[in-house]
This record gives structure tokens, sequence and C-alpha cells, in this order.
């Protein structure tokens, strides 16, 4: 059996110290397998964002341990952590975060020049990126010329270009009317279907039921998850 | 439900032998909404028998064609403008289940709340599914079904919302559930309260 391509062991985050110590998770374990797409749902504040973070090896938990595609990310150097970052991961937020300045193919290959890629290759890589989230004709289009849902595959595109095998989405159709928010989910399922994986956050039963599992977080712990069908019994 | 007002569209748009308007009923929503030949059947002796419909057994194969009246078309223009009202009754079970839940000591309703929602998320997740299947429907037989599983999937969703929303409401009341009452139940209707 191989590893999971994300785990969470134990993992938990303070803020502050001493009396004035504010819990956003505590003991999450979670994992997420090649061709899984796990959505995590939780009201404002609960931790969810907080736990995306985390599992991309943007912030450090405070305790437990964060594994990804087999690399315990608390045992790697900085440049080792970017370095992974670059090469497994790829993130969707909701606003995009797509750079102005830079055209949708430029915008998809820059994470590869990044990492060493020669132009010329990245640029072909991007160019397949954007194919397969239907954008071919739109290669050369500023972000400002593209509208939300066109902008959100671009960013699709770049969080799985060149092999990038762990997409972490917070909140990606946030910004998207219901119709163009669903194509972009559409998306994201076809490329966890093709072999990555995924994070989803959202507060969207609608979007989070895109995902093959559903995890609920409130004040930073896992209270519920809904592919564990267990039902016990409910007199106290 | 509207078999009625549906067979009577169906036939608005031409006269059809009873095998053939059950074929139309079907391949337009049957798939979604099974209704079997003797509904069908009985339904259109009703829509005779008020006049909306009329028996022509005329043809040259000896079918009998049921052919929409006047009154048939102003019927179907009417449903087709009109808002379709909703009863606003509360004989949901669900609904009942849970106003019920709140007022009985010892049941673990935030419980009962998340295996409901574990419940309906499956539900939502295999409509999403099912729903993933047809990307681009090429046929209005296609798009119908689509609509229809929407149609789910939104309610499914409201559903959820619903359960979200009464265990944060649930959290925030200082309520107690009540004990059965030891005081002795008249027989009959409950006496007014005078005011």
């Amino acid at each position: 059996m191989t590893a999971p391509l994300l785990r969470l062991d134990g993992v938990s985050m303070h803020y502050g110290s001493g009396e004035t110590s504010v819990t956003a998770l505590s003991g999450i374990d979670l994992t997420v397998e090649r061709g899984e797409l796990v959505a995590i749902m939780g009201a404002s504040g609960s931790g969810k964002s907080t736990l995306l973070t985390i599992a991309g090896g943007l912030t450090v938990p405070t305790s437990g341990e964060v594994i990804i595609d087999g690399n315990w990310v608390s045992q790697l150097s900085v440049r080792q952590l970017a370095a992974l970052r670059r090469k497994t991961l790829g993130f969707v937020f909701q606003d995009f975060n797509l750079i102005p300045a830079l055209t949708a193919i430029e915008n998809v290959s820059l994470p590869l020049e990044l990492d060493g890629w020669k132009v010329k290759r990245a640029r072909r890589a991007a160019k397949d990126a954007l194919a397969v989230v239907d954008l071919s004709d739109r290669e050369s289009h500023y972000p400002s010329d593209l509208s939300g849902g066109q902008q959100q595959r671009v960013a699709i595109a770049r969080a799985v270009v060149g092999g990038r095998s762990l997409i972490l989405a917070d909140e990606p159709t946030g910004a998207l009317d219901s119709t163009t928010g669903e194509l972009v989910l559409r998306m994201l399922r076809s490329r966890v279907d093709a072999g990555a994986g995924g994070i989803l956050v959202t507060h969207d039963a609608r979007h989070a039921a895109w995902a093959d599992r559903i995890v609920f977080v409130r004040d930073g712990r896992i209270i519920d998850d809904a592919a564990a069908s267990r039902v016990e019994n409910v007199l106290a | 439900m509207s078999v009625r007002q549906s067979l009577l569209a169906i036939l608005d748009q031409g006269a059809c032998y009873g095998y053939q308007l059950r074929a139309e009923f079907d391949r337009r929503i049957g798939s979604t909404w099974p209704v079997n030949v003797g509904q069908i059947y009985s339904t259109i002796d009703r829509l005779v028998r008020d006049g909306l419909v009329e028996r022509d057994e005329s043809g040259d194969e000896g079918q009998t064609y049921f052919e929409i009246t006047a009154a048939g078309r102003a019927e179907v223009a009417s449903w087709l403008s009109s808002p379709v009202v909703r009863s606003t009754s509360t004989r949901d079970e669900l609904t009942i289940k849970l106003a019920l839940a709140v007022t009985l000591p010892g049941v673990d309703i935030s419980r009962v709340i998340q295996v409901q929602r574990a419940a309906t998320f499956r539900t939502l997740q295999e409509l999403t599914r099912t729903k993933n299947t047809t990307d681009n429907p090429e046929s209005a037989e296609e798009l119908a079904w689509l609509l229809v599983v929407d149609s789910l999937i939104f309610q499914a969703e409201a559903e959820v919302n619903w359960l979200d929303h009464s265990e944060a409401r649930l959290l925030r009341a200082a309520v107690k559930p009540f004990p059965l009452s030891t005081e002795p139940v008249r027989k009959g209707r409950p006496a007014r309260s005078e005011k």
C-alpha cells in the first residue's frame, strides 16, 4: 500500500501563550490519498483555513506532524520545503491570485520557471495545463481580460502544472456565480480523478458534495466525518 | 402531482393514442418520474370526463386518439403561466422529528443532527456524482433530467443549511426539554383557555 499523499498527524496550532493563548487547531488527524478530494467545512473562524495553510507547509503547527508525499515537513530545511511546495503543491484561492502583468500562459508557467525549468519546456507544460481547463484560446490574455471563472481555471491550471499532485483550494468558488462555480469544481474534480489529491475548503454544502469525503471542523477540532457512516445511539 | 397537467401539455402538441402518450411522457420526464400505464389511462378518462380532451376513434388502424379541446388548451396555458403553490404545512418527517426531539429529555439532539447531516451529505454526493456524468446536455431529454437532478441537489443543500442553522440555534438557546406532564389529562378536546 502506498503512503497517503498528505497526512496530518495530531496537528495542533496555538497562537500566543499563557492565559491569552488561542487554540486554532487541536489534535487534527487527516489523510488525503491520490485520486481523493476531501472537503473541509466549518463556520468562519473554525480553523479550516489554518488547516489548509498547515497542510501546504505555509504555517508551522505548534505540535504534530505534516507528511506531504512521504516527506516529513518538520525535518525539511527551508529550501527543501520551498522545493517541495513548488513541485508537489498547488494552491487555488478565492480571489485567484494571478499576477496581473503576466498573461495566462505566463502565470501558469511561472512556478515551473522558478523551479528551474527551461522557459520553452515550462511554456509547453503550461500550454497543456491550459488546454485541460479548456482555455487554449485565452493563453495570451491578461487576467484583466478574463472573466472570474476563466481566471479561476487559470489558477487551477497553475495548481496542477508540471505534475503537481496535491491541490489545496480555499473557497475557490467564493467569488463566482453558481454555474461558473460548478464548472470550476468540475475541473477540480477531473484533475483529482486523473490522479491528483485535493483539499477543498468551503462553507457551501453543494460544493463540498463534489468531494469524496467531507470533514467538519468546529473550534479547531474535526467533529464529524461524513464518509465514516457510523450511526451511533443518539440517546445520551 | 401534476400527471394530469403534464399529459394535457403533451396533448397540446398534437393528438396521441394512449400508448404513444405514455411514450412521450416517459421520454420527457419518465426517467425521473415513472408513471404506470394504468395511471395514464385513468388520468385520460378524467380529462375526457372534464371536457379537456376528446376521444377520436376515426383513425384507420382502429386506435383511439386523444385530442385536446379549447378548454384543455386554456388549462395548459394557465398551468404554464401560473406559479406552483406549495403547501406550507409542516408534514415533513425530519422537521417533525427534530422539533419533537428538542422537547424530549435524554435525546442527544446534536447527534440527531449529525447523523441526519451525514446522510443528507451522502445523498448530495451521490446526486453530484450522477450529475457529473453528464457534462453538456445534448438533448432536451438530458436537459430535463439535469434540471431534476439540480432540483434534488438544491433541496438537499437547503436541508443541510437548515440542519447547520438548527445546530447553531441549539447551541445558543438555553432551554431545557420537558418530561411527561404529571397533570391529569381530561378526555375530549382541551378546554379553551380563558382570557
